[in-house]
């Protein structure tokens, strides 16, 4: 009994140590971003540490009429001091997020009160330095920056916004966009599933049951585009649908189509669903393919031996059982393109973009990495829930990639 | 393809670079990392600034190509770990990446003096750098077009970017409200000194978002800079937006039949700042007070059609190095194209370039 004990352990200890590579990489390089990114979309300390006196005197502030001389005096000696260490710049900017306008205002006041110290009043001397500081507006964009834990970037990512009482807000109308977006992405993300099953299927099928040397050279005319570079890939399809492109030379030539109106089929909608089922199309065919492997070819003689027409028993006997394919294939894509940036960066022009540019926009350009966080952030759980749902729908055991 | 073959050149001039800079780094440990935007402008850095630099003071600079934006320099400082050490910058991104606290700041006393000795501080062209911009360059964005496409009344003024009626086709766009916000002010009739005072208001903004709804579904938008004279050159669009030196180079040295509209440039200003926290602090100083000389930024002007940011090194323009054909009436600063110039408010763009490229973002979508 202790000895077979001890086997057991030792058998543990190694399967352990052989996961432990894997843990850790999954650990270092998956759980611990997606942690970070999470913390970022709620938690965002910055301005909070940089003025810790002002958010005081601001906290016990009515929000109604202008704050009063101490405070004034209290904020603005923190702008100077904050300046003269070079950290009021990263203050600005991230106030300047809530009221255009403020970036200047705070540098310019910071700039002209060390200039010279306010020999009375501080209330007049700033509102002399910027009038920005006579409107309640830019006192209360101040304190809402100053939230370390906010649900702004959150609300923000919904199109929603906080009014002046901290009541919950919808954006004007100008300004809203993420919603759309996200509405957008999962509509084109069902249509590129959609396509991507209908056209796998029957090449699926004709994998599966061709003889074995049709079937080799048919699944490396599968492989072979999916093991060639995504970008190379996307960049042919440039080539191929653009307006001076090969198949509108093609339709003009042949007359299909006036010169004067080549058609638009690339940087709008139709490049991104076409460029994006043929990069993910792979994704459909393997899993269908392997488990239609499995369905021994017998069932369909039986059904027909039964009566059943050749529609009968596909719908009734062949259907059903390539289910956990068709599963598997569709939910891997819809989760691929969900996400998917390249492709519509490359080809989606105006029309043709998934929440994703938002994403890489805030990350590249507008540095809003808390809005990207949050963005990220509802994808994510988005993705989630829909998995949860197919559990339930589905059963995850039930999905096979693999015969 | 004569578009290639520059390129070719560069890239094994590249793989030339890495070697030696490989033997540099085993032999002295101090390689300057340069970052710039790549394309004919990345040449003409190589060739003005980084070949005389490495000659002069031995030290070896690699060269990367990027498409602005700062987060990677933003996510090398938070890191720690700075492998860039100078990066050439528009000027907004440098006022922003300066605010940050993601540049060194750079002195003007610092920078070197005209050859008649006029300090710096009044040599350089006023509100044409960030405090963390060395020297710098004037580029314009302009109109440019494929005159073979339209053989008999060219297009010869801004307007003519928005009137389909007259000059139907696609046109080509930057995808950023920065310059295309000023174009469709301009073109809607709204005086130079009185852009930026508009776009202050909503109604502005909205009259500009108006204009540019009249060519929406013609346009076509670029990201980088090498875009437009390739989609000009495909006939992708009949008119495009673009970066005058671009154009300027496609049409000397591959011959395309490009034209430029001047009027109605906006002027832009650009210049390199060091990364804060760079371990090659030294060289990096050492690198933009040598960029910075009256000489160096002429020096530019032999390559492609940018100009100056230093009153001293506008007089020094002289001819383009390949084809010798004299640069100054082809620079944004030169008075016949100055009939109708904007310059770029950066500061403006500074306080509301997030809430324009908000609601940009939404004006796209739409």
């Amino acid at each position: 009994m202790a000895i077979a004990l001890k086997r057991w352990n030792r058998q543990a200890l190694g399967a352990a140590l052989l996961v432990a590579p894997l843990a850790i990489f999954v650990a270092v390089t998956f759980v611990a971003p997606l942690a970070a990114m999470l913390v970022r979309s709620v938690y965002q300390p910055a301005v909070a540490e940089a003025l810790p006196e002002t958010l005081a005197a601001l906290a016990e502030w009515d929000g109604d009429s202008l704050p009063d001389e101490e405070t004034f005096r209290i904020a603005g000696a923190e702008f100077v001091a904050l300046d003269e260490r070079r950290a009021l710049g990263s203050v600005a900017t991230r106030v300047n997020r809530l009221q255009s306008g403020m970036r200047s205002t705070l540098l310019g006041t910071a700039r002209s009160l060390a200039a010279e110290t306010p020999a009375a009043s501080w209330r007049e001397a700033m509102i002399a330095a910027d009038a920005d500081w006579g409107a309640i507006e830019s006192w209360l964009a101040i304190r809402r920056a100053g939230e370390v834990i906010t649900p702004r970037y959150y609300l923000n990512a919904l199109d929603l916004d906080r009014g002046g009482a901290g009541e919950i807000v919808v954006q004007p109308e100008d300004r809203r966009i993420y919603v759309s977006l996200l509405l957008r992405t999962l509509l084109i993300s069902i249509a590129i599933t959609g396509i991507c099953l209908l056209l796998a299927y029957p090449l699926a099928w004709l994998l599966a049951h061709a003889r074995p040397r049709r079937a080799g050279l048919l699944l490396l005319l599968v492989l072979v585009p999916f093991w060639t570079s995504l970008l190379v890939r996307t960049t042919s399809w440039i080539v191929l649908l653009q307006n001076q492109g090969v198949i509108n030379d093609l339709l003009v030539t042949l007359g299909i189509v006036a010169e004067q109106q080549r058609l638009a089929l690339i940087y709008n909608m139709t490049g991104t669903i076409v460029a994006m089922v043929h990069v993910l199309l792979p994704f459909m065919i393997l899993p269908l393919y392997s488990i239609m492997r499995t369905i021994p070819e017998r069932h369909m003689q039986a059904a027909a031996s039964l009566g059943a027409s050749h529609w009968q028993a596909l719908r009734r006997v062949y259907w059903p059982q390539s289910l956990p394919g068709v599963a598997a294939g569709s939910l891997l894509v819809f989760i691929l393109s969900i996400g998917y940036y390249i492709t519509p960066a490359l080809v989606g022009g105006r029309t043709g973009q998934l929440i994703s540019s938002m994403i890489a926009y805030h990350m590249e350009q507008s540095l809003n990495w808390g809005l990207a966080a949050a963005l990220g952030g509802i994808l994510l759980l988005l993705v989630g829930t829909l998995f949860f749902i197919y559990d339930r729908l589905v059963g995850i055991d039930r999905m096979r990639l693999g015969g | 393809m004569p578009a290639r073959k520059p390129h070719s050149v560069l890239q094994s001039r590249r793989w030339l670079g890495l070697g030696l800079w490989l033997l540099g780094a085993a032999a002295a440990g101090q390689t300057l990392t340069l970052v710039s935007y790549g394309g004919s402008y990345g040449r003409a850095v190589e060739q003005a600034w980084v070949e005389p630099f490495m000659a002069e003071t031995g030290i070896e600079v690699r060269m990367e190509d990027y498409n602005g934006g700062l987060a990677q320099i933003r996510a090398q400082v938070e890191t720690g770990n700075v492998f860039w050490d100078v990066v050439d910058l528009t000027t907004p991104d440098a006022v922003r990446a300066c605010d940050e606290g993601l540049l060194e700041f750079v002195m003007l006393a610092d920078l070197p003096a005209a050859a008649d000795g006029t300090p710096a501080s009044e040599d350089f062209l006023p509100d044409s750098r960030s405090e963390c911009s060395g020297g710098g360059l004037v580029s314009a964005t302009i109109v440019a077009f494929n005159h073979q496409q339209f053989p008999d009344t060219p297009p010869s003024r801004l307007e003519d970017f928005f009137d389909l009626e007259r000059f139907p086709g696609r046109r080509g766009m930057r995808r950023v409200p920065i310059a295309n916000l000023e174009f469709a002010l301009l073109a809607d009739g709204v005086p130079i000194d009185a852009v930026y005072a508009t776009l202050d208001t909503d109604a502005g903004v909205a009259r500009a978002f108006a204009k540019l709804d009249t060519i929406k579904d013609e346009i076509v938008f670029w990201e980088a800079g090498a875009q437009p004279p390739q989609m000009l050159a495909d006939e992708e669009v009949v008119m495009t937006t673009a970066y005058n030196g671009r154009i300027f180079n496609a049409q000397v040295l591959e011959n395309q039949p490009f034209t430029i509209i001047w009027d109605g440039q906006l002027q832009e200003t650009s210049g390199p700042g060091i990364v804060l926290g760079t371990p090659r602090l030294e060289i990096a100083r050492r690198f933009i007070e040598f960029m910075s000389r009256p000489e160096s930024l002429a020096a530019i002007s032999k390559y492609i059609s940018y100009s100056p940011t230093r009153h001293s090194a506008n007089a020094m323009v002289d001819s383009h190095r390949e084809t010798g054909i004299a640069m100054s009436p082809h620079m944004p600063s030169a008075p016949a194209n100055m009939k109708r110039a904007l310059i770029s408010d950066w500061l403006w763009w500074a306080d509301n370039g997030d809430e324009m490229n908000e609601r940009f973002a939404v004006w796209l979508s739409r």
